[in-house]
């Protein structure tokens, strides 16, 4: 891979058209949203559409800066992105761990799988009023909530990974003598690793939902506070705004998932 | 010569919800050190639950499994490389199991590994290889231990016809090489008749010999073999005592 492969004019030409497609699409991409945005624009400032209703993007950009010069944009965004991110960590570990442990044992597992299946099924904003009495209205009640939406999922995830080890590798790894902990050391986990990187995909989805529902539950402060407040006082320049921060957050979240990915995975 | 495996009376019976499952029944033979012996039998007739309880992952119901303290080396029908390892750590894996990853036991294997051809992939995933290098490369993952007896389950049934004759002649020639003692299962009754010293032929389900041929060709070479009159003989009886 070190020197640069000599290719034939076909393959050439074949690569072009491959790049050529790829600048396209990413191209339209960038249109549609421009026209999306410039569609907006005109029809919230020709008053088309009622622009105190449904926004504009100018608006938006006006409210941002408002925000960020009155030193709060920072705040907020900081509040929920660490109640995410926290939330985030100890569902995702906790989840790895007690799967693991679901792994090892068959009668752990017989004995977790009802409750697991309830628990999956529960939706948990249903403990919303539990929680805020169990864990107070600060923000550790949202990273409660957070960590009990994810974790299910992340447990769930996880195991369904690591009993879809390949038999056969068990039994090679058998016949070499392995103890069961050398065989989840050397190919439960390792194998396991694409299972790991799509539960962390689904659980960022997961942790912005926890993060955000728990901010309209209990916050004084965050992304999700603004939304409700920007609702409550029908600032709704205030409301798409948030949303718009919360859409650039979590893509961005993602986008640290997918480099892991790359990273991790590169061999396969 | 001395013998390395014996088989007295063996029965195995699986439990499961479903009711119970009688594998092998009655099954009594032995290989001798160096001994090339192929095994054929019926699909689901209990080969791969014979070579289990030859290398003791399972305890007989019945009877008795004697081993005599040799060691054994495990071969599958698929390769089970594992993709996030090079080739190169792939054949540590045994040494690192048993923990014997010493630089004179790895000097070892890198030493099978070039005398083999795999030098150059050394370093590559096995993504990169073709399936019979990748199969060569299991073979050398197996012999990394030294075990004294190599069980082989269908070795090359995942392989194309073309590589299956190549790569069986190759693993076959390794394995003469280093002086092994084999166990190869298959359905394949031409290639047990291209490899092996003896016979054995295992009823339908439960398995049990139903006979043991000795085969007595002056040629060792698979692929020779296969050019050989008798060969087509062998053939024909064995696939009748099969089919019986
Ligand atoms: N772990 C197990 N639990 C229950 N039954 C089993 C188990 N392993 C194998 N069996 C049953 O025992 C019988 C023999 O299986 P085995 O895998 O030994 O046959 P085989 O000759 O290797 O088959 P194949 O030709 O498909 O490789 C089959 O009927 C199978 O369903
Ligand atoms: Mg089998």
């Amino acid at each position: 891979m070190k020197d640069k492969p000599q290719y034939t004019k076909e393959h050439l030409l074949y690569l072009r058209g491959l790049k050529r497609k790829g600048l396209l699409v990413n191209a339209v991409r960038v249109a549609v949203l421009a026209l999306l945005l410039i569609v907006w624009e005109l029809a919230a400032s020709l008053e088309w559409v009622n622009p105190f209703i449904t926004s504009s993007p100018s608006r938006i950009a006006a409210c941002i800066a408002d925000l960020y010069q009155n030193g709060n944009l920072g705040a907020h965004v900081f509040t929920t992105l660490w109640e995410t991110v926290v939330g985030f960590c100890i569902a995702v570990g906790v989840g790895y761990l007690t799967a693991l442990l679901l792994w090892w044992s068959e009668v752990f597992r017989k004995i977790a799988e009802p409750y697991l299946v309830v628990l999956n099924a529960l939706p948990k904003i249903a403990l919303g009023p539990l929680i805020i009495i169990w864990v107070g209205t600060g923000s550790k009640a949202i990273v409660f909530i957070t960590v009990l939406i994810g974790l299910i999922v992340a447990i769930l995830n996880m195991l369904n990974g690591f009993m879809e080890t390949d038999e056969n590798k068990i039994l090679l790894l058998k016949s070499m003598g392995a103890s069961k902990w050398q065989i989840l050391k050397k190919l439960v986990i390792p194998s396991s690793l694409p299972a790991f990187i799509s539960m962390l995909k689904i659980n960022v989805g997961m942790a912005w939902i926890g993060s955000i529902m728990g901010e309209y539950m209990v916050s004084k402060a965050g992304i999700g506070y603004l939304i409700v407040y920007g609702g409550q006082v029908f600032k709704l320049d205030l409301v798409m705004s948030a949303v718009f921060i919360l859409c650039v957050l979590a893509a961005v979240m993602y986008a640290i998932v997918a480099l892991v990915e790359k990273l991790v995975i590169k061999n396969r | 010569m001395k013998e390395v495996l014996r088989f007295d009376n063996v029965c195995m019976h699986y439990h499961t919800k479903q009711g119970e499952t009688v594998a092998v029944k009655d099954l009594s033979f032995s290989v001798k050190e160096k001994e090339f012996v192929g095994i054929i039998g019926p699909s689901g007739c209990g080969k791969t639950t014979l070579l289990s309880l030859a290398a003791g992952l399972l305890t007989p119901s019945k009877g008795k499994v004697e081993n005599g303290g040799v060691s054994f080396g495990y071969m599958l029908q698929k390769d089970e490389l594992f993709p996030w390892r090079t080739i190169e750590k792939n054949l540590f894996l045994p040494l690192e199991i048993k923990r014997k990853c010493t630089d004179e036991n790895k000097a070892r294997v890198l030493a099978l590994a070039e005398k083999y051809g795999l030098k150059q992939f050394l370093k590559s995933y096995p993504s990169a290889l073709s399936g019979g290098m990748r199969q060569r490369a299991a073979l050398i993952r197996t012999l990394a231990l030294d075990p004294n007896v190599l069980l082989l389950d269908e070795p090359f049934s995942a392989l194309d016809y073309q590589t299956r004759l190549s790569v069986c002649n190759d693993v076959y020639a390794i394995i003469r090489n280093e002086q092994k003692t084999a166990l190869l299962i298959t359905h394949d009754i031409s290639e047990a008749i291209s490899v092996a010293d003896r016979i054995i032929v295992l009823s339908k389900r439960p398995a049990t010999v139903t006979a043991t041929h000795a085969l007595d060709f002056t040629e060792n070479e698979p692929l020779k073999r296969r050019e050989n009159k008798a060969f087509s003989a062998w053939f024909e009886l064995l696939w009748r005592e099969l089919n019986a």
